[in-house]
């Protein structure tokens, strides 16, 4: 939030005691979206007979107890950062990506294919090779809907929604026959996946493995493209304000495929590691596409409207929405409420983070003091 | 193999594909009035499962589907309410604050389903079948025509309801008027912020109908109950391009292709690799849709705009 308002309006000085203030007020709307959320769950805990308070310490302890806990909940959030870091690039060249789920399993799928090709690779190539052919499927399903909006004028939202349906049946229907594990029973998962694909367990006891470190590289490479480079300098501005970019000689059209296909592979990168960094290496289409994705794809619009559309706070609203997936299961074992719970507060914290924007926007001014007006919408 | 096409078969296929397009077509014609009116709603697919699962815990525990399907209607309303405060009164980007009643939707309804019912129960579903009687004598047709229950019936006819309210009354030129061009509206005295709200909770109430007619039809409810029927309730206004007609189009291809997709299956004339392929098929053609109407028909020309008097 902090950061979104350096970048968008660079120009206010501000003046007047309320500058003071103004790193804070930043800060004041999401907080004060948590909080509401944390209320509304209160009640819903009070509600179903649990006492709110040992719900959430359990849910607290739970996410961030000890070591386990944090490497539990970093594990949780590997697929919220990387979706996440897609949504920041997507949103901020004004481009919605609701298929974030699609692109996560397009990933997954193009990454799994992979690694039945290649399983004799040794693992410090196909590890890599893994993850890129998932940013390369995930990419190109993205850049699909991005080009049908840059150069047909097809609404993204749609068409992102239209790509996940897609990429739903196109696994199911891959699980349901060519892919299926040979011989077992019909349960729409492949075979066990080459081990030298398997991402490494980090040291220190816990399962935490690889995919926190691709996370957080992508999430690095993602804050450089968006502003450290030229290319995300065109991304913004056509996100900011498109006609005046088109007048400036900005290739708007490829900007907009351009954002979509860097969002699409960062979501694409997370299909990889739900697979490769599953405990049963496996591609398991059982369940459903949601089962797969665990809703990351929607989740990581969460975490990224959270983190204030920077890559890097995304990282850190990731890893705090993923402690409240990880501390779910526990609230559910110590006060009964089923861990469902967890993904209704997230809606709650979207429609507050974003119903409160008119306000953070009167917010700033004030903290400002100024009486410029900048509203997005 | 040849038993799929006697006609016995291909009229009941046809006839559940009209009753699978009912979640389709009240839902998407709600969607079409809060979008005319400039608003997009896309939490459709939650309100659809607050919907679902109203009706279906009320039919459970009342053993009255009617019943059930009236709360189902209730709880849409008020949803219809706290998306307007959202989105009209707040100002909130509508894509975005619609994913979040869409997670609220998801995951409240889970929530409520284990902690309240656990292990799925079946209700049944509405029986009150007006025309059934006309079905006996009329033969094929009248069986395609006349042996489906009441909200068939009324999500049909609320296609030239919606029709004639949007083309042919004042409310309905209110709400064209606060979707193309929200500012000429306020000019002219006409309440913009009291229209899209009234459209959104048509528009809601509509959904949580919808979802209500789901769990009626399939007569059980599970966790995301709807799977993606909301989303695509959402695209079938594009692809009937704001049109209630178009809408019912849309609605009756996506129903009767599942209907025929799961039919062919039961039947063993593709396996369920196909079947996934086939039912792949009204998404790519709505993305096709999408592409035509895109340039040939503009949107509501204030579609996701947020109205104020500075701009």
């Amino acid at each position: 939030m902090l950061k979104m308002s350096d970048n968008q309006q660079g120009s206010s000085d501000g003046h007047g005691i309320g500058r003071y203030f103004r790193p804070f007020a930043g800060l004041a709307v999401p907080a004060g979206a948590v909080i509401a959320a944390l209320a509304v769950g209160a009640i819903l805990l009070g509600v179903f007979g649990a006492n709110p308070l040992t719900g959430y310490r359990e849910l607290f302890t739970g996410a961030f107890g000890g070591p386990d806990e944090l490497a539990a909940t970093a594990l949780k959030s590997i697929p919220l950062m990387l979706v996440g870091v897609g949504i920041c690039i997507a949103f901020r060249t004004g481009v919605i990506n609701i298929g974030g789920e699609g692109q996560i399993i397009m990933g997954a799928i193009l990454a799994t294919l992979v690694a039945l090709a290649l399983p004799d690779v040794p693992r410090p190539i196909l590890v890599p090779l893994v993850m890129i052919a998932g940013g390369i499927g995930g990419g190109i399903w993205g850049a699909i809907p991005g080009a049908l909006k840059a150069y047909s004028g097809v609404n993204e939202i749609l068409s992102t929604i239209m790509m996940n349906i897609i990429a739903g049946f196109f696994m199911s229907f891959l699980l349901e026959d060519w892919l299926i594990e040979p011989g077992a029973i019909r349960i729409q998962q492949t075979k066990r996946l080459s081990h030298n694909a398997d991402l490494p367990i980090l040291p220190g006891g816990t399962r935490l493995h690889l995919g926190i470190v691709v996370a957080l590289i992508v999430a690095f490479l993602g804050y450089l493209l968006l502003f450290r480079s030229s290319l995300g300098m065109r991304l913004r501005a056509v996100g900011h304000n498109p006609h005046a970019s088109r007048a400036a000689g900005m290739k708007v059209e490829l900007s907009i495929t351009q954002a979509l296909a860097f969002s699409g592979a960062c979501a694409g990168i997370a299909g990889a590691v739900l697979v490769f960094g599953s405990e049963s290496h496996r591609l398991i289409g059982e369940g459903g596409p949601l089962a797969f994705t665990q809703s990351a794809g929607f989740n990581g619009i969460v975490t990224a409207l959270f983190g204030g559309l920077h890559p890097l706070f995304t990282v850190l609203s990731s890893y705090l929405f993923g402690g409240m997936l990880a501390g779910g299961i526990s609230l559910q074992r110590a006060v009964q409420v089923p861990q469902a719970l967890v993904i209704a507060l997230n809606g709650v914290v979207v429609v507050f983070v974003v119903g409160s924007l008119k306000l953070r926007t009167r917010v700033q001014r004030w903290a400002e003091g100024d009486i410029q007006m900048e509203d997005r919408a | 193999m040849n038993d799929f096409f006697t006609v016995a078969i291909i009229t009941a296929t046809l006839a559940s594909g009209i009753r699978l397009a009912v979640p389709f077509l009240l839902a998407a014609l709600g969607e079409a009035v809060g979008q005319r009116a400039g608003v997009l709603n896309l939490g459709v697919e939650g309100v659809m499962l607050i919907g679902a699962f109203a009706a279906y815990y009320t039919a459970l525990e009342s053993g009255s589907a009617a019943f059930g399907l009236l709360m189902g209607l209730v709880v849409g309303m008020v949803m219809g309410l706290i998306y307007a405060f959202i989105t009209v009164v707040m100002h909130a980007e509508q894509g975005i604050s619609g994913i979040g009643i869409y997670l609220f939707g998801l995951g409240f309804t889970d929530l409520l389903f284990q902690k309240q019912v656990g292990t799925p129960r079946p209700i049944s579903g509405l029986q009150t079948k007006p025309f059934n009687w006309l079905a006996d004598d009329t033969g094929r047709a009248g069986e395609l025509l006349f042996s489906h229950t009441i909200l068939t019936y009324v999500a049909f006819l609320l296609v030239p309801v919606i029709y004639f309210l949007i083309t042919r009354t004042t409310f309905g030129l209110n709400v064209r008027a606060v979707g193309e061009n929200p500012q000429a509206a306020d000019t002219l005295g006409v309440s913009v912020n009291g229209i899209r709200t009234a459209a959104i909770v048509i528009g809601n109430t509509m959904a949580g109908l919808a979802g209500a007619a789901l769990a009626l039809e399939i007569g059980i409810f599970q966790q995301n109950l709807t799977a993606g029927r909301g989303f695509i309730a959402i695209a079938l206004v594009y692809f009937g391009a704001w049109r209630p007609v178009g809408v019912m189009a849309g609605s009756l291809l996506f129903g009767i292709v599942s209907s025929t997709v799961l039919q062919l299956q039961v039947q063993d004339v593709i396996s369920g690799s196909v079947a996934s392929i086939a039912n792949m098929a009204p998404a790519v053609l709505t993305v096709i849709v999408l592409v035509v109407v895109s340039r040939r028909i503009g949107q509501p020309a204030a579609l996701t705009r947020p109205f104020t008097r500075d701009s």
